[in-house]
């Protein structure tokens, strides 16, 4: 079943805005190539894991095969490669699209172009795709196909004559679409007889088989027995086993170049298979790796901490598995006086926290407090020595830093005209520079540089918020940049609180102080005696609330001599506090420590 | 040996009161001779464990029992006197609901022996009476209090306050009518919702709403301020008397005496040298009969009690009291040192912020700051 003719491979990605209709065509293209039994089909066959079919996005890049005959008469095999869809991925969303030729272009025809739809093109163009546009939803009454058309072509400047019409949940056009992907994408290349090339899409851990790669072969062939290496670290192993995917995993004899698949060969972590690396014959090595790998960095991060003490143990265990799957996401022990033994864990981005911490949660039953996210910032010490800061309790002392760097990005955000004064309200307040200000039809394209610092705490929340859900936003990384920074501790009945300082630029702590202590004050429901909340700047105060003592809290009816009652509430009462953290007199619930750092309520 | 206290439950009530879950249960018929005979049996199989003591009271609870057969109060009474020694003070409480038919029947629980009454009026005004679920008016429990002041030498009545939507002046204008019909003992309640009961349903769906803990607070102080005009001192967090009028029965719960518990869902500690046994009996009243009458009592649960618990127990029923605790009593009602009882460094911050003191005599006590937040005082100081 391998070796088919590269003439007759197509391999392609699809690309869409957030539910444009990716998934539900994708299922469509399964369904009408008959490669997956009418049976077993269920929605979004694609989105394995349950947090993906929740959120609707796909976080691992998968494949799967199918079997068209065209036309034309002759048997194609389409490989469809659905790439992950978030910009946290950005760059296992690029080696997903470096394994395919084409894409085709899903943007719906009642909604149009979006930011995400013009980033992913972006994105393909870049890796060299032919791309073909398609309408979907049409089957709805407020389709505008001629419209969008036009915008593809203004704004994305596709030709979008041609753009193949259809209705991914009726299933019209389906054919339109497989013909499509036949006559205007093109084949793959590749040499079959050259040394092994092939590109390391994605992998993940299968507790049967180890780690399962999924791969692109460029050149020469994969086959079991085979002895690879890694061409990015050297590590040697010895395929079990290849196959392709349709979507189960039916092993093949070889995988030749143009083709997709994958490949167990018991690796134990997927720590040892890094996204974008090239697989190479260890015997008949490649000279030269594929172009574009980089380790993946994360952006992002924060301290995760066992709510009860006591499962320390099982987060350790917990991360250690979910990193078997998931090698992007960093973790190293941490300690903090007010949270006790946890993790600092670095992330990809905001989206692959939130992901990380749900799974904690969900699949290994863990109930966590994280502390606020924090960008990587770059401190030049006076002594000339340059430190990372992933956490700011450890922030040296301000007489001997001589400057902080932060991160940047660059956001793309569209928006309809009306609520575009509020967008850019929104990104003046988080010191954002306006790059670009377009119209796209009758939207608004707004292009800013941000710091990220700002756009980690809630700021997809705020744009949301300020423009009724109508916005859309994406952006990547845009080098670092000196900033006036400064580290801002939260100090609870007088005692600073580690895991609630946090850095921010000096025209904003004022400010920020004043909303987090009014926050806590909130959040912090009154206890036995007051209790003072400050932020300062090393020793000066910023901003300063007080909780007052409870006003009343005594059960005034009778109990008669049912004092195991009395007993029992009074024990459930101190197993509560346990989820509390202990500040000398003062306890501080850990939906504090979440919510402390958003700005506004 | 502990001096004794008994605990007599009747479980049945001519309604359910929508805010109660005690354990009290309506029956269309009630067979008082198969319940009389099985209360008396339980009544012996407890007096032949505890061996003969002390008795100091008997209390007659609910439910309500003013609905018993007053020969069944009668029988028990003098099955008590017969099995223990009492005290030649004991007191002897029946609970009464001041509806017209059960004022007829106080004359004959007093011929019985009964020597003090309790009546659960709730309120002196007739739209709390009716949102409280109650089957009498102001007027018929003004009538069931002069009644039972004539019958019986000592008189308190329940009052339940801090009711969706009361006023200050409102509950003290209501409260001093109280006080002017009250001898020497009230227990003023505050308005609990408790899980499973209509009142919750309805409080969740937000069908009314309750006095916030400012509120609450501001109508205790001023529960406090009228009651001390007509010399009533709150003993207990919602008991107030003239002195020497105190609940014998109640206080022995609250510093932790023993007592029996009899009847369907009763409570008892019951101590023997060091061990202290808590028990428990079955709560529906049928399967209570059944049982007592197969086996002779219908413990569904008795526990020799750790000495933590003992310790718990004891400060978090004798810190409600004005009294407070002694610490010597506490541990060797615990057999546990009173400094393992309580966490020192929140002991010491609880006595600088004026919540506990140590009195003259050297005991513990909550000061009307800290009585006031009791429920949050007592898990940071109990350990
Ligand atoms: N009316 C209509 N709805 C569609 C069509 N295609 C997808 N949808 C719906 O649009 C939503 C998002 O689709 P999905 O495939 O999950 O989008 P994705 O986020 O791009 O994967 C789902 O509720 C689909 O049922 C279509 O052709 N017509
Ligand atoms: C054992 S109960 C009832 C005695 C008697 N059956 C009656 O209703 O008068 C004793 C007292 O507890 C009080 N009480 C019962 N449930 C209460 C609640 N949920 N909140 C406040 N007080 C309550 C009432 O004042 C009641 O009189
Ligand atoms: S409050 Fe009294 S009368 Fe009402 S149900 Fe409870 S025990 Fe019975
Ligand atoms: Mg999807």
């Amino acid at each position: 079943m391998t070796d088919t003719p590269l003439s007759q491979i197509r391999n392609f990605a699809i690309i869409a805005h957030i539910d444009h209709g990716k998934s539900t065509l994708a299922d469509r293209l399964i369904q009408a190539t008959g490669t997956v039994a009418a049976r077993d089909m269920k929605e979004q066959l694609l989105d394995n894991m349950e947090l993906e079919r929740e959120r609707g996005i796909t976080i691992k890049a998968q494949t799967v095969r199918l079997n068209y005959r065209a036309k034309d008469g002759r048997d194609y095999v389409f490989n469809l490669m659905d790439t992950p869809g978030h910009v946290d991925f950005a760059y296992e969303v690029s080696r997903s699209l470096a394994a395919c030729e084409g894409s085709l272009l899903v943007v719906d025809a009642s909604q149009g172009v979006e930011a995400q739809t013009l980033a992913n093109v972006y994105q393909a163009i870049e890796a060299g795709h032919e791309i073909v546009p398609v309408l979907n939803k049409i089957d709805l009454p407020a389709a505008e196909p001629d419209r969008v058309k036009q915008q593809i072509e203004d704004v994305v400047g596709l030709d979008a004559t041609d753009a193949v019409e259809i209705s991914a949940k009726t299933g019209l056009n389906i054919e339109g679409v497989l013909e499509a992907i036949a006559t205007r994408l093109p084949p793959p290349t590749g040499n079959p007889d050259g040394a092994l090339k092939a590109l390391l899409v994605d992998s993940w851990y299968d507790p049967y088989l180890g780690v399962v790669v999924l791969v692109r072969v460029k050149d020469g062939h994969l086959r079991k027995g085979q002895r690879i290496r890694m061409m990015s670290n050297g590590s040697v192993h010895t395929i079990e086993q290849v196959g392709v995917f349709t979507p189960k995993m039916v092993p093949a004899a070889s995988l030749g170049p143009g083709e997709m698949g994958f490949v167990t060969a018991a690796i134990k972590t997927v720590a040892d298979t890094n996204v974008g690396d090239t697989i190479t014959d260890d015997r008949a090595p490649a000279r030269e790796a594929l172009p574009g790998f980089k380790p993946s960095i994360p952006v992002v991060w924060c301290g995760l901490y066992p709510v009860d003490a006591d499962d320390f143990e099982k987060l350790r265990e917990s991360l250690a598995k979910l990193r078997l799957n998931d090698a992007s996401f960093h973790y190293e022990p941490e300690t903090s006086a007010a949270l006790g033994f946890g993790y600092r864990c670095g992330f990809l981005g905001l989206l692959h926290l939130e992901i990380i911490q749900e799974r904690l949660s969900r699949e290994f039953d863990l109930d966590l407090i994280a502390t606020a996210p924090s960008v990587v910032y770059k401190i030049r010490k006076t002594n000339g020595e340059e430190i990372e800061l992933h956490n700011p309790a450890d922030m040296p002392d301000g007489s001997v830093i001589d400057s902080i760097q932060e991160p940047w990005i660059k956001a793309t955000i569209l928006v309809p005209d009306d609520y575009l004064g509020a967008v850019l309200t929104l990104c003046n307040d988080r010191r954002g520079q306006q790059v670009e200000l377009t119209y796209v039809g009758n939207r608004a394209m707004a292009v800013y540089r941000l710091p990220l610092n700002e756009v980690v705490f809630d700021f997809y929340d705020r744009l949301k918020s300020v423009s009724r859900g109508y916005a859309s936003f994406d952006y990547q990384m845009d080098g670092y940049e000196e900033g006036d920074l400064v580290k801002i501790s939260i100090l609870v009945n007088a005692e600073p609180v580690d895991a609630l300082s946090f850095m921010a630029h000096r025209s904003a702590a004022d400010r920020r102080g004043r909303q987090i202590c009014e926050k806590l004050k909130e959040l912090i429901p009154r206890q036995l005696f007051k209790i003072p909340i400050q932020a300062a700047i090393g020793g000066r105060v910023i901003a300063r609330e007080t909780i007052s003592a409870l006003s009343k809290d005594v059960t005034a009816k009778c109990y008669g001599g049912d004092i195991t009652r009395k007993r029992k509430l009074l024990e459930k009462q101190k197993e509560g506090k346990k989820r509390m953290r202990q500040f000398g007199k003062v306890e501080i619930p850990q939906s504090a420590f979440i919510a402390a750092l958003k700005m506004d309520a | 040996m502990e001096p004794l206290a008994l605990y007599i439950h009747w479980p049945f009530c001519a309604a359910k009161c929508p805010y109660c879950d005690f354990n009290s249960h309506v029956r269309e018929r009630v067979d008082q001779a198969r319940f009389r005979a099985a209360l008396r049996r339980e009544l012996a199989f407890e007096a032949e464990r505890s061996g003969r003591r002390t008795l100091v009271s008997i209390f007659f609870g609910g439910g309500t029992p003013s609905l018993m057969d007053p020969a069944t109060a009668a029988a028990l009474i003098a099955d008590a006197r017969a099995l223990f020694d009492a005290a030649p003070d004991i007191e002897i409480t029946l609970e009464a609901n001041p509806t017209s038919v059960e004022a007829a029947t106080l004359g004959a629980f007093r011929d019985a022996g009964v020597n003090r009454a309790s009546l659960g009026v709730q309120s002196l005004r007739e739209a709390p009476l009716r949102f409280l679920g109650r089957r009498h008016d102001a007027a018929q429990a003004i009538a069931a209090l002069e009644i039972a002041r004539g019958l019986f030498p000592r008189l308190s009545f329940d009052l339940i306050y801090a009711r969706p939507g009361q006023q200050e002046a409102d509950w003290r204008a209501e409260l001093r009518e109280a006080l002017a019909l009250a001898a020497d003992h009230l227990s003023l309640y505050q308005l609990t919702i408790e899980p499973g009961t209509r009142f919750a349903t309805e409080y969740a769906r937000g069908a009314f709403a309750l006095p916030d803990g400012d509120d609450a607070a501001r109508l205790y102080a001023a529960t406090a301020e009228e009651a001390a005009r007509f010399g009533l001192a709150p003993y207990e967090v919602s008991n107030y008397a003239k002195p020497g009028a105190e609940s014998r029965h109640n206080l022995q719960y609250w510093r932790y005496g023993d007592y029996l518990g009899i009847g369907p869902g009763a409570h008892g500690r019951l101590s023997f040298g060091d061990t202290l046994r808590a028990t428990r009996r079955h709560r529906a009243p049928e399967e209570w009969l059944a049982r007592v009458e197969r086996d002779g009592h219908a413990i569904t649960g008795e526990e020799a009690l750790s000495p933590a618990d003992r310790a718990r127990e004891a400060l978090l029923m004798g810190l409600r009291l004005a009294e407070g605790i002694d610490p010597a009593r506490i541990a060797a009602r615990s057999v546990l040192p009173f400094e393992a009882a309580v966490d020192p460094a929140m002991l010491a911050a609880c006595l600088e912020e004026g919540y506990v003191e140590w009195t003259p005599a050297g005991r513990l006590r909550a000061t009307d700051e800290g009585r006031l937040r009791l429920d949050a005082l007592l898990p940071a100081l109990l350990r």
